[in-house]
């Protein structure tokens, strides 16, 4: 089985559990509105039940799997407040999953990069609707050190190779005081095509502009002395078994697999730790474009946590079809309120106050 | 044909002969047709994968192949696709392979046919297949979370053996983890083994039984009346099988991926991590677009050009190798 897939049936337990509750809780409150049939105002927690109650139909959606935990939980909740909508969320990337909205395969993507020009989607033809982030940590095995901070600089050249051994000079400056022993050090990456590898070598492009040499994109030309590990489970596994290694890997699979993570300069000079916390701090530092696609890489504040991914969905400006329109807002309504609050226990950022306004706003666009 | 000439007899066996001679005809049609189509997919896969790959031949030219650096967003400059370094990691990982499963599928193959009592044949030979029928994504995933972990104190020490001298030290080299091109050989071995055994077993049973009394009857023990009827008699069938076995260790997929450690990499040493054709496509295809796109499609069609030159030629080497082997024994 998938390792994400594996993942994601483990949340979805917690999740039914979850959701059961909800759906005892609904039918008390249904029970409690028959009760007075005349009470024009339902209680506030009832009322967003009926905003969702009246869709019906079905949504198809595909892209990055970088957050597809939290669009399963997103998706899995919104069954217990729209029972006659069925909403799908395919993995398959983000590259994909533009190519499939460009082709009309699919009714929204998601995506962790912004549309080029190859992708097939015309220009002006869709909106971003930013919906979560999530901190990408640096993890480590190293035996011995339990601490470890990394400049941006430093960093750039653990993963080009020009720093091939722990104890090199470089990281001792990071960590006064440090006892660091002279393994050798393995990088791990991902093999395949990842928005997790985007962002990641973009923040290095942004963070140690002159040092890092490798460009950036969904895949690199990684020196060849370094590892590649299939998907996020892949590298934290590779940095798991080997002594001396350290990768780059999202926040809910270090998690998972007990890792421990550097911490990191950030653009105020603060060592900080990838935290939930840290990551809404640094959206909350992003530049925000008109269109809402923003860049939340080695954002400005002292709490702010640097290395962070945003990831957007991307929706038709208009669908042509009123009631498909309306399912697309209630869906994406729903994630970005009651949505949002899903998102910490899977290790995923909720949007800061500012941006969930200006997303919502987003989503009021979208026309029939 | 035939089937034309009908003689002019009595009518029973004129209908009798003339529904015959349709079922010949049908018969014909339907075998040349199946033969043609076969012929035909291949050709529709080759002009398709080609003209899909066009973009990325087109702008690498020759370099595809000679080019072992592969790039698709370099810090500056055009992006660079070159599939030397896969062609390796995928010949080398093959090549492993073979040297590991080809003597020990002959050996089952022998043992099953000449050695075996007959009550254990049967239920042998269906754990062995019953290993065919593992899907290969369980292989890949044994790999990384048993063998590659459990192989690294093998490395290792090979390593601290071998590491002085000056040709073995190459190959075995430093090790960094357990995914490389050794584990992955190792791995494709596992899953050959399987079918080599089981076609060089139907071919060492068709060896005549006068043929293995005649070297008996001569005095032969039974490793001589092996090497003296058996083999001669089968050397192209084992060679067939191996080359079954060759295909599907070159067209493994997700195995090889979780396996060989994701490196674009060319070196001696076996214990370090590279990557092959078949899984560079799997990994990578989710996420690329247009000229990246045709490049992954372009390494599908090298690696199909791989496959048929390598067929072609063991083709010619079991021609001639078996003209020369009847000759002399028989």
């Amino acid at each position: 089985m998938h390792p994400d897939r594996e993942a994601y049936l483990v949340n979805r337990n917690v999740l039914s559990r979850r959701v059961l509750a909800g759906v005892a809780l609904a039918a008390l409150a249904l029970t409690g509105c028959a009760s007075n049939d005349n009470s024009t105002e339902p209680g506030s927690n009832s009322g967003g039940d009926s905003a969702y109650a009246n869709l019906s139909g079905e949504l198809k959606a595909s892209g990055a799997s970088f957050p597809d935990a939290y669009y399963q939980e997103v998706i899995e909740a919104f069954k217990g407040e729209a029972g006659k909508v069925t909403v799908t969320y395919n993995a398959t990337g983000s590259g994909t999953g533009k190519k499939q909205f460009g082709e009309g395969l699919v009714d929204f993507a998601g995506t962790d990069s912004l549309v080029k020009d190859t992708d097939g989607v015309a220009a002006g033809s869709f909106l971003y609707v930013p919906t979560v982030a999530a901190p990408i940590t640096i993890s480590y095995n190293l035996q011995g050190v339990d601490k470890l901070q990394l400049s941006p600089e430093t960093l750039a050249k653990i993963f080009q190779t020009d720093i091939k051994t722990w104890d090199d000079a470089a990281i001792k400056a990071d960590n006064p005081g440090v006892t660091l022993p002279s393994t050798p050090i393995v990088v791990a990456h991902r093999s395949d095509g990842s928005g997790t590898t985007s962002n990641f070598t973009k923040y290095l492009d942004a963070a140690a502009a002159g040092t890092w040499k490798l460009g950036s994109g969904d895949t690199v030309n990684w020196p060849a002395s370094t590892q590649g590990g299939e998907k996020n489970t892949g590298v934290a596994q590779i940095v798991q078994q080997t002594n001396g290694a350290v990768g780059y890997v999202d926040l809910s699979d270090a998690k998972a697999t007990g890792l421990k993570f550097a911490a990191i300069k950030n653009k105020d000079g603060q060592f900080v730790e990838p935290t939930i916390e840290g990551t809404t701090a640094g959206l909350e530092g992003a530049e925000i474009a008109a269109d809402l696609s923003y860049n939340p890489l080695n954002a400005a504040g002292a709490t702010s946590y640097p290395i962070t991914a945003p990831t957007f969905i991307i929706v038709k400006t208009s669908y042509g079809d009123a009631a498909k329109a309306d399912l697309v807002k209630g869906f994406l309504t729903y994630l970005l309120n009651d949505g949002q609050d899903l998102a910490k226990e899977i290790d995923f950022a909720p949007l800061p106050a500012s941006l969930k306004e200006k997303a919502l706003a987003q989503v009021d666009k979208i026309q029939g | 044909m035939t089937l034309t000439n009908k003689p002019p007899t009595a009518r029973s066996t004129l209908s009798q002969r003339g529904s015959s001679a349709l079922g010949d005809r049908v018969f014909s049609w339907w075998t040349l047709g199946t033969g043609l189509l076969v012929l035909a997919i291949l050709g529709l896969i080759l002009i398709t994968t080609v003209r899909e790959a066009w973009p990325a031949f087109d702008a690498m030219g020759l370099r595809f192949l000679t080019e072992r650096t592969w790039d698709p967003n370099p810090a500056a400059g055009d992006a660079i696709f070159g599939a030397l370094s896969f062609a390796f990691g995928t010949a080398i990982s093959s090549l492993i392979a073979l040297l590991f499963a080809v003597p020990v599928s002959v050996g089952i193959a022998l043992f099953l046919t000449e050695l075996a009592p007959r009550r254990l044949r049967g239920p042998a030979v269906t754990v062995i297949d019953l290993l065919a029928a593992v899907p290969s994504v369980v292989f890949g995933l044994w790999g990384i979370l048993v063998v590659a972990p459990a192989m690294v104190p093998v490395y290792q020490w090979l390593h601290d053996v071998f590491g002085g001298i000056p040709v073995l030290g190459s190959i075995f080299g430093p090790v960094s983890s357990g995914r490389n091109f050794m584990t992955a050989g190792l791995i494709l071995a596992i899953m050959v083994t399987p079918i080599i055994t089981s076609i060089t077993r139907e071919v060492f049973s068709t060896v005549p039984r006068a043929d293995k009394d005649a070297a008996l009857a001569l005095g032969a023990t039974r490793w001589e009346m092996i090497r003296g009827a058996v083999f001669p008699h089968s050397f192209g069938g084992v060679v067939g099988a191996v080359m079954l076995g060759l295909g599907r260790a070159m067209g493994e997929t997700i195995a090889v991926a979780l396996v060989i450690g994701g490196a674009t990499n060319i070196t001696a040493n076996l214990f370090a991590p590279g990557n092959s054709m078949a899984a560079v496509i799997v990994q990578q295809f989710g996420e690329s677009t247009g000229t990246f796109t045709a490049a992954l499609i372009g390494l599908g069609v090298v690696l199909f050009a791989m496959t048929v030159l390598i067929n072609v030629l063991a083709q010619t080497v079991v021609r001639r190798a078996e003209a020369r082997m009847k000759g002399s024994v028989a």
